[in-house]
């Protein structure tokens, strides 16, 4: 009896198992299913080169939500990636134990916290702070508040896994640093940081999928104008002050009430959205491969 | 550097050598730790700032009535929350009873099952295949499990906007996590658990239901809870696959609003920036407690792993 | 033959938080000899010899009384920094860094300041040279310093130590980890180096103390689990004339 019991379960649990690769076989299919008809209508030059979103004049170009993407994803590198791996250090190697036992909660509470919190701290405090720049046409609203918040959201992902890739580095090579007569500083700039390298790389990938994928924070801070991101005035760092639509934006804006070609158009866009986040893996994992020495 | 032995300069701290740059390591060093701990300040004053400012702000409209009475719309955002709590809880109940059987069910196989399968060439590439599958998942934005909810449970299968729409998105978005955080817990078990119960003679099956799942609970209630601050804090899956009412779900064919989403369209769509806050507030201490409870977990799992 | 003291330590404990690990410990390290440190595992053999650069400063809770000197001048009042430059060390394991042999020799040189390729390259080979290794890999410093044999490996690392020119190198069983004839070259190596060195190493390899060493200090464990100094004196007095009846014990392999 009991091995009637032993093997059905053993089958049971093998569908749990495929369950998962069905399911992304499931999405792979349907959103290229569905994105299909834009490809073929649209045609993929004018789809991803387009500068004009405007699905009632049947205009279905993405190329502002692409670059609006690309950016706001580049700023919040910018701002959040020196922090994040400065945390990861001090957490890994310069905090005391009781410090590190304040700090380090609070960096996965920071995880935690759901993105529309965020959203929304950044339309209250934020926004109404960058719009006091007086740049004519500052709204606010815009890639500077965008990769402000995205930079925050991101943080926690990028020091929690370059903390444990700097803390995985053996000993051996801290101590034999120490013994030929080094600084601590000169320790984990020499041995441990390059040590650690493949894992402090991982842990940015993480962040700049998670930077790419996010979607509400983005819709409520970034101002949702389907227009390529230009400069407000003579200066060109005002760039950062333009509003701008990302791909992900896109999808949630317009989904609910999109039709036909129309809704095709927005599948695309997630079809794009995947792509971009394969190739931003591939590039990063090639780029480690590339540098093994 | 010279080898023509060393003069002690002065009776103070430091022998010094000719061409030694020791002073600028030292001061290198300095300036790298000031910087260092500029940082980890700053982490935690985010944090405070944060969760200070929603807090504060949340507080001043949170009371009994913004609790019980359920939202009535309007440009001022008229009501309470009530039922988007209920939805919130629904959602959580029904998206976990998806995605835990089958995501604990898959990491069982993988761990106690799929290991074994070394030399069968066929089902060791299938188990490749599917860690090939989770990792993909785990890579995927929550947006693009809403669009694929959309087109598959909403529009497909004619679920509509629904809980049941959602929670299977939701689930899907869930697995590699489930996935992940029990298969770790599972390796944790020793082998010495498992060498044991099969020499008493007992069938696979008796072995992993009776004593390695019962080792690995903590870990795998872990990865439960994990999931359960994931519903809660989700919202882009969730936006295109439950609809955007805020009234009281009648069945798991209804939609709703949790109360992520409420502080979305409250945000967006009213002025009630307050109430906002309000609903951010309880968000915030709900993922605490969440927070809590899982570093509980795990340090009850150290030790439970430690002391046997 | 009169010796010049080197390193000297004088009534030296250490504790780890309440726990002593070495009691009362006071010996003369003689400048250009060899100095052994023998006697049974978990005596703190490693744990005195990471005194002499301090590096128990490292772990958290350690706390020392008494004094500990080099040339005269207390170890403790000195810049850590600098006194390990001047006293290096070479570990159980070969720990070579992940990089090239030739990164790996100019790592220290380079952490001291100096960067014209020229004298790094003087620096390295130079190295190589007096730890026995220049020959069987002058063809590739590029090569990867993993890639090499235990044995290789750890000239490397006496190599490495030996490139900031420093004064004292402690050795903490340094061939225990490698096979016969590997640790026979290693052997060889360091009666070559304590022209240049003073040389203080750690083994509990017997035969290796006697033949290889020209004083021994003999540590064991009292009850309370510190490590105390039984005896201490020239090789071939301990090895032969032994003074305590714990160390004729040991020598002659009745425990340990």
């Amino acid at each position: 009896m009991r091995y009637i019991v032993d093997r059905s379960m053993r089958a049971l649990l093998l569908v749990s198992a495929l369950v998962s690769i069905f399911v992304v076989f499931l999405i792979l299919v349907f959103t290229l299913r569905a994105g299909l008809r834009a490809f073929r209508e649209i045609g993929l030059v004018d789809l991803l080169m387009g500068r004009v979103w405007r699905p009632g004049q049947e205009q279905y170009g993405i190329l502002a939500m692409i670059v609006g993407s690309v950016f706001v994803t580049i700023l919040a590198v910018a701002w959040g990636v020196p922090l994040s791996l400065m945390g990861a250090i001090f957490l890994a190697e310069v905090a005391p134990a009781w410090v590190r036992s304040v700090v380090r909660p609070a960096v996965e509470l920071l995880a935690g916290i759901p993105s529309v919190v965020y959203g929304l701290f950044g339309m209250v405090v934020l926004v109404p702070l960058v719009r006091r720049i007086p740049v004519p046409g500052n709204t606010g609203f815009g890639l500077l508040s965008a990769s402000i918040v995205l930079a925050v959201m991101i943080l926690p992902t990028i020091t929690n896994i370059a903390e444990d890739a700097i803390r995985a580095v053996p000993r051996e090579y801290k101590e034999g640093s120490l013994a030929l007569g080094t600084t601590h500083w000169q320790t984990i700039v020499g041995v441990i940081l390059p040590a650690a390298r493949s894992g402090i790389v991982a842990a940015v990938i993480l962040g700049v999928g998670r930077a790419l994928g996010e979607t509400m924070a983005m819709i409520m801070v970034i101002g949702n104008s389907v227009v390529v991101p230009r400069p407000l005035a003579s200066n060109p760092l005002t760039i950062v002050l333009s509003q701008a639509r990302t791909l992900t934006g896109n999808i949630a804006v317009e989904i609910a009430y999109a039709t036909g070609l129309h809704e095709s158009a927005i599948f695309a866009t997630g079809v794009v959205l995947f792509v971009l986040i394969i190739v931003v893996n591939s590039l990063a994992r090639l780029l480690m491969r590339g540098r093994r020495r | 550097m010279q080898d023509a032995g060393w003069r002690i300069e002065h009776r103070d701290r430091t022998f010094v050598l000719t061409t030694s740059n020791l002073a600028w390591r030292h001061f290198a060093q300095r300036v790298a730790f000031a910087l260092l701990w500029l940082a980890g300040i700053m982490a935690v004053a985010v944090l405070v700032v944060v969760v200070a400012y929603v807090v504060l702000q949340g507080v001043k409209v949170i009371n009994p009535e913004f609790l019980l009475t359920p939202p009535r719309g309007g440009l001022s955002g008229e009501g309470g929350i009530s039922t988007t709590v209920v939805t919130t809880l629904y959602l959580v109940l029904l998206t976990i009873s998806i995605a835990a059987p089958l995501g604990v069910g898959a990491a069982i196989y993988l761990v106690e099952y799929a290991g074994q399968m070394q030399g069968q060439g066929r089902l060791a590439y299938l188990v490749g295949v599917v860690r090939f599958g989770v990792e993909l998942l785990a890579g995927v934005p929550s947006i693009i499990f809403g669009l694929f909810g959309y087109a598959l449970f909403v529009t497909a299968m004619h679920l509509g906007f629904s809980l049941l729409s959602a929670a299977l998105a939701g689930a899907c978005l869930l697995l590699p996590v489930v996935i992940r955080a029990s298969e770790e817990a599972l390796r944790a078990v020793p082998r010495s658990f498992r060498e044991g119960s099969l020499a008493l003679g007992t069938t696979q099956w008796q072995t992993v239901w009776g004593v390695v799942v019962p080792a690995a609970l903590p870990g795998i209630i872990t990865s439960v809870v994990l999931s359960v601050g994931r519903v809660i804090s989700e919202t882009a899956v969730f936006y295109v696959t439950l609809g955007g009412s805020y009234n009281l779900p009648r069945s798991i064919l209804s939609g709703g609003r949790s109360m992520a989403l409420h502080l979305y369209y409250l945000a967006m769509d009213t002025r009630a920036f307050e109430k906002a806050m309000g609903t951010g507030a309880i968000l915030i201490v709900v993922i605490v407690l969440i927070n809590l409870v899982i570093n509980f977990l795990s340090h009850r799992l150290a030790a439970r792993l430690g002391g046997a | 033959m009169e010796s010049v003291v080197k390193l000297e330590v004088q009534d030296y404990h250490l504790f780890y938080g309440d726990f002593r690990a070495l009691r009362g410990i006071s010996v003369q390290i003689p400048a250009h000899h060899i100095t052994a440190i023998i006697g049974p595992s978990g005596c703190g053999k490693s744990t005195f010899l990471r005194t002499f650069n301090r590096m128990n400063d490292l772990i958290p809770g350690v706390r020392v009384e008494g004094q500990a000197t080099l040339d005269g001048q207390d170890i403790f009042e000195v810049d850590v920094v600098e006194l390990r430059r001047l006293v290096g060390m070479v570990f159980q394991r070969p720990n070579p860094f992940p990089k090239s042999i030739f990164d790996n020799v100019a790592y220290g040189p380079r952490a001291h300041g100096v960067h014209e390729r020229a004298r790094l390259a003087g620096i390295v080979e130079r190295s190589l040279r007096d730890a026995a290794l220049w020959d069987e890999v002058k063809d590739d410093l590029g090569k990867s310093a993993l890639a090499l044999s235990g044995g290789q490996q750890q000239r490397l690392c006496i190599a490495r130590a030996l490139a900031v020119e420093p004064q004292v190198i402690l050795m903490d069983e340094p061939a225990s980890a490698l096979d016969p004839i590997a640790t026979l070259r290693i052997e060889e190596l360091i009666q070559t180096l304590k022209q240049k060195y003073t040389i203080v190493i750690v083994t509990h390899n017997m035969q290796q103390a006697a033949r290889a060493s020209d004083y021994t200090a003999f540590l064991m464990m009292d009850e309370e689990r510190a490590g105390y100094l039984v005896e201490y004196g020239p090789t071939r007095d301990i090895f032969t004339n032994p003074r305590h009846k714990q160390t004729e014990d040991y020598i002659t392999g009745r425990f340990g």
